[in-house]
């Protein structure tokens, strides 16, 4: 049982990039202990803003910071951060190409309990309508430390959500990764279930589950959503029969739209949507609230099965 | 006449013939932001053609970015590009000069229009330059309407948090904004009180048309320490032209034939 966050991988790297990087800055909207940016804080103290509970500022302040030079990792709740800040990440960071990533913590329904206030379910739609803004959103502690790795080289805006827990391995230090390259964990001619982010180890779950079941079915760890990787997305659409996704967001937006748009592009074959629903949602943990609308191993098995029996 | 007051007549000219020609921008706002910009870019800042790329240049921002169209003749007239192409293609189809800041002219900062952003922008280059140790100034030119916009208050929390004595920030006062005067649209009065509360410097100039008063203010502003400047610069809406004078409807308004040759008269009897 892995206990160290995503949040974590993110503060790791970037300590270990800071030793021999003066130019990266860290930027926090009372979100340094939430974000776990406290011990970079602690660390390189002059690497590192605090703007308070103010993240237009937050985000306006890093785009500045960014073209004077620095590299900028902007860190607050994404629930804030996208949608408070949106007109500020449009133009200050999109717009401008500045050099900002926005790493959205606590993403999707992560504060489960604390109500809508505090969910993103709009977040990756919503930062994949500008223009120049990449979309990620990694699983494990190990793709995350190497998206972050990979984003630290280059001096475009970027949106990372991760989420509150920590995520089961799926990965390990050695992995491969390419950037804006999704990773097959698994083909399949039956169906293949694209998922991302705190849903892909419900998907290796269900995978298992099916194939142990008798089903031949691939998964994919879409987490690069902008841009997608479309030569995944057409390979899988070619091999199997359905296609069934899985996202902690809005049904409209989000991985779902992204995939049945190529694929209705390509082929004729079935596009299943697994998403948060439209509406106010219930509330209790991340695990419950999965449990609840239908997106963990066992939906995704249902969903699997009820194509295929419909298909 | 003293040599910034005629320069700031000469871009009132290109001001309205870019305006006249293109049928677009915002001239009531040029016309009052005019003298502010003449001061800074022709005397105060280090910013040209040949330091563009410097790290060490000036950081210029125009937040109330809907008045680019004075903005431009001041760069194109330092030559950062051809003014007579900006005023003979403002607005147009395909044409780099669009009605708000943007990078792909040369001499513009970053990306701006939207209100309210410009500020935070600044506090960031100014940050930048304190961690940095480098010298440069940031400039920041806001405009009464546009203090409405919540994020200048966040913005002027963290600049004075941070001490940034490197940051001056100019309100250009004009008292009108589209629908009619401030005080009427959302009563924004005592900036100067404002900037104050927030831990500002604050330098009231009660002509900011007058380019003498203006420059002993930005050079006062450069020796304040500890803390972040802004010069509260009450101007004329429309200044200069006589029938576009502290009237709102001269926001955006375009000129017909007679006023074009009434304004150019004005102004070249000034000049003269």
């Amino acid at each position: 049982m892995n206990h160290i966050t995503n949040r974590q991988a993110i503060c790791e790297t970037l300590m270990e990039a800071a030793e021999n990087d003066r130019t990266i800055v860290v930027a926090c909207s009372d979100s340094r202990g939430s974000a776990s940016l406290a011990p970079f804080a602690q660390a390189f103290p002059r690497q590192f803003i605090e703007l308070g509970i103010a993240e237009q500022n937050l985000v306006s302040v890093s785009a500045g910071l960014a073209s004077c030079g620095k590299k900028v990792f902007a860190a607050s709740p994404a629930s804030f951060l996208s949608t408070r800040s949106y007109e500020q990440v449009k133009v200050d960071v999109a717009y401008s190409g500045t050099n900002v990533t926005l790493i959205g913590i606590s993403g999707g329904i992560s504060y489960g309990a604390l109500g809508m206030t505090h969910h993103s379910l709009q977040d990756i739609g919503a930062m994949a309508c500008l223009p120049d803004m990449r979309v990620y959103v990694p699983s494990d502690r190990f793709q995350t430390a190497r998206l972050i790795r990979e984003l630290l080289k280059d001096e475009k805006p970027a949106y990372v959500r991760v989420s509150r827990s920590a995520t089961e391995d799926i990965y390990g230090d050695d992995m491969d990764f390419t950037l804006n390259r999704a990773h097959v964990l698994a083909e399949g001619k039956d169906a293949v279930i694209i998922t991302c982010g705190e849903l892909v180890p419900y998907g290796v779950k269900a995978q298992k589950e099916l194939e142990r079941q008798g089903y031949d079915v691939g998964l994919i760890d879409m987490y690069c959503l902008k841009p997608i990787d479309e030569e995944a997305v057409k390979r899988a659409a070619s091999q199997a029969d359905v296609i069934i996704t899985a996202e902690e967001h809005s049904p409209y937006g989000g991985l779902g739209s992204m995939v049945a748009q190529i694929v209705s592009r390509e082929t004729k074959k079935m596009v299943v949507n697994l998403a948060l629903p439209d509406g106010h949602l219930i509330s209790g943990t991340n695990h419950e609230i999965f449990h609840y609308y239908g997106l963990d191993d066992l939906g995704m098995v249902a969903a699997v099965k009820k194509a295929r029996s419909e298909g | 006449m003293e040599r910034l007051k005629k320069k700031a007549y000469e871009l009132r000219r290109d001001i309205i013939e870019e305006i006249y020609n293109s049928k677009a921008g915002h001239v009531g706002g040029d016309l009052s932001v005019v003298d502010i910009l003449t001061v800074l870019y022709y005397q105060v800042m280090n910013i040209s053609p040949k330091n563009m790329k410097d790290e060490n240049r000036d950081r210029f921002l125009l937040s109330k970015g809907h008045c680019v169209d004075a903005l431009y003749m001041v760069l194109g007239d330092l030559g950062f590009f051809d003014k007579e192409e900006a005023i003979h293609s403002f607005c147009a189809f395909n044409s780099p000069y669009i009605g708000h800041p943007n990078t792909s002219v040369p001499g513009i900062e970053i990306n701006s229009g939207s209100l309210g952003h410009g500020l935070s922008l600044g506090v960031g280059m100014a940050l930048a330059a304190k961690m940095d140790e480098k010298t440069y100034r940031t400039y920041v030119v806001l405009g009464d309407g546009e203090m409405a916009e919540g994020s200048n208050y966040e913005a002027m929390m963290s600049a004075s948090h941070y001490k940034l004595d490197n940051l001056c920030a100019t309100v250009d006062l004009n008292g009108l904004q589209i629908s009619g005067t401030t005080n009427e649209v959302m009563c924004t009065s005592d900036l100067g009180e404002k900037f104050r509360a927030f831990g500002w410097n604050v330098i009231d100039v009660k002509d900011g048309n007058d380019c003498d008063s203006l420059l002993s203010a930005y050079q006062q502003a450069a020796l304040c320490k500890g803390q972040p400047t802004a010069v509260i610069a009450h101007t004329v809406k429309g200044k200069g032209v006589s029938f576009m004078e502290n009237q709102k409807g001269w926001h955006h308004g375009v000129m017909n034939e007679e006023q074009y040759q009434t304004a150019v008269r004005e102004l070249e009897e000034v000049l003269s």
